[in-house]
């Protein structure tokens, strides 16, 4: 279970207002995709949602908890990229958050800990493609496949909520496809809610169930800092997008032009 | 036609290339001391070759009539067991102070700006305080290359970490690491090809202040032996000694980038 529920938060960083007044409730097993111009709060409501920054007012709650002030095991994070350890194998760092959680001092796990965890890890290198790549360190790896393997690497944690901060953005267009796929497939098995930002607006349709567009109600061109982002469009999607047709850009990007 | 830029030596050409400077040298020195002993065949300062020949077999293959100690290897023995040791302690001090000073921000605010504060002290200002406090023997040396070196370690360590990438760090936590293994399993793995870069900037003070304090005080040792000699201009054993100091140190560095290659195949640079 993680509904997420964002009651009148704003976040300001001195006298720059970045998000105002944001009132959101999303259900458990949503996949919200977030897009909007680039600095109009979507990075800044994700890093809140990590606990990396604090609201600085109103309420942000997970499953009607505050959230904690420093990243967990809760909230899944893939960043656009960096978010491999390169000193690991690949095998390494699918069973790192295994690693973490099953042994506290030494990180490590021996014996039959570490076959059942390494069991676990298998089946998740087989659903993202990488067996063969296995022995390999994450520099030797193509971006998409990075991006597979940062993704299985939160998922193999169970998060509750699993946050995606643009991820395909530094891929080729021609390997989305794939990843969608396996986006969809490893949400659909996992139970979780999904938050994933975007510049893709075909991805945003495709993917979601629910896509959200982050954008300024108000803005003063002398003071651009005024005012803050908040979601402007909040739009239900089919939940069996997979094989709906994507449905019609046009308005939208009209709405936003104007 | 390709540019400068982007012409490459064939494997043996660069080899070739890399030795002629050291060629150079030598066919210069031949021609020098050829010229001088010309003139005065009694000159000190550039012996004819077969001087360092006559050197490297008393000193190196004979053992010395006062002592009884063949003169070369109780030299090297003894500056290597200093460097060495000397060069532990600093690695030492380097990745703990470092991974402390690099992960932990209390802790950066805390040592940071002290560690920042004892590198720009000149070591060789305070040998005279160590050898009063430690008395003349191995211990005020030993202490003496620390002390020049392990603060730069330390430093440039420390640096690194905190150079990781945020990314990285975040998404440790978020698949459940604590301080302590966010220290242990993430950031202390990257900084060992850290350390030994650092190692390899330092060897060349760290030699720098083991044969200053050799100089000083000392009873066997390559910079002892050096200086002792200077007294007699015996350019026929400074040379040579010199030039072994020079491979010593050389082979150091060679075996650190090699076994940071093979042990961290990750961190090179591709």
């Amino acid at each position: 279970m993680a509904s997420v529920t964002v009651k009148h938060l704003w976040k300001e960083y001195d006298d720059q207002v970045v998000l105002e007044n944001l009132t959101l409730h999303v259900a458990d097993r949503e996949f919200v995709t977030i897009i909007g111009a680039s600095g109009c709060g979507k990075t800044t409501f994700l890093r809140l949602l990590l606990g990396v920054e604090q609201p600085t007012r109103g309420q942000l709650l997970i499953d009607g908890q505050p959230v904690p002030p420093e990243p967990g095991p809760d909230r899944g994070i893939v960043f656009q990229r960096y978010s491999l350890f390169p000193h690991l194998s690949v095998m390494d760092n699918l069973m790192l958050g295994l690693e973490f959680s099953g042994s506290r001092w030494l990180g490590k796990l021996l014996g039959a800990k570490r076959r059942a965890a390494k069991e676990k890890a298998e089946s998740l290198l087989e659903a993202i493609g990488l067996q063969a790549a296995r022995d390999k360190f994450p520099s030797q790896l193509s971006g998409g496949m990075q991006q597979r393997l940062s993704i299985a690497q939160s998922v193999i944690c169970e998060p509750k909520i699993l946050l995606l901060d643009e991820p395909f953005g530094a891929l080729d267009p021609g390997i989305t496809a794939d990843m969608h796929e396996i986006i969809l497939r490893l949400w659909q098995a996992n139970r979780m809610t999904i938050f994933m930002i975007t510049h893709d607006l075909k991805e945003s349709f495709q993917l979601g169930t629910r896509l959200l567009v982050f954008d300024k109600r108000r803005n003063d061109p002398h003071a651009p800092e005024r005012y803050g982002a908040t979601v402007t469009y909040d739009i239900p999607l089919n939940r069996k997008k997979q094989t709906a047709p994507v449905p019609d850009l046009a308005p939208l990007l009209a709405a936003r032009r104007a | 036609m390709t540019r400068l830029v982007n012409l490459q030596p064939s494997r043996g050409g660069a080899l070739a290339l890399g030795a002629l400077p050291f060629l150079l040298l030598f066919v210069a020195y031949l021609f020098g001391s050829a010229a001088r002993l010309a003139d005065n065949p009694d000159d000190k300062l550039l012996p004819a070759p077969s001087a360092f020949v006559e050197t490297l077999r008393t000193y190196a293959a004979e053992e010395d009539r006062r002592s009884g100690e063949v003169l070369w290897w109780l030299d090297t023995g003894a500056s290597l067991k200093r460097l060495l040791i000397a060069l532990s302690i600093s690695a030492t001090l380097g990745i703990l102070g470092g991974l402390a000073i690099g992960a932990i921000p209390y802790i950066r605010s805390f040592m940071g700006p002290f560690v920042a504060a004892l590198a720009m002290i000149p070591p060789l200002a305070i040998l005279p305080i160590l050898f009063i406090v430690l008395g003349l023997g191995e211990v005020a040396k030993i202490a003496l290359i620390v002390f020049g070196v392990a603060p730069c370690i330390i430093r440039d360590v420390s640096l690194r970490a905190t150079e990781l990438p945020k990314e990285q760090l975040v998404k440790a936590q978020t698949l459940g690491a604590s301080s302590w293994l966010l220290s242990t399993r993430v950031i202390l793995p990257q900084l060992w090809p850290k350390l030994i870069d650092a190692l390899r900037l330092t060897l060349g003070s760290a030699w720098l202040f083991l044969i200053a304090a050799e100089a000083i005080a000392s009873t066997e040792g390559l910079g002892y032996r050096i200086f002792l000699v200077r007294r007699y201009m015996a350019m026929d054993v400074i040379l040579p000694y010199v030039v072994w100091i020079t491979l010593l140190a050389y082979t150091m560095d060679w075996l650190l980038k090699t076994a940071r290659a093979r042990l961290f195949p990750w961190a090179e640079a591709r």
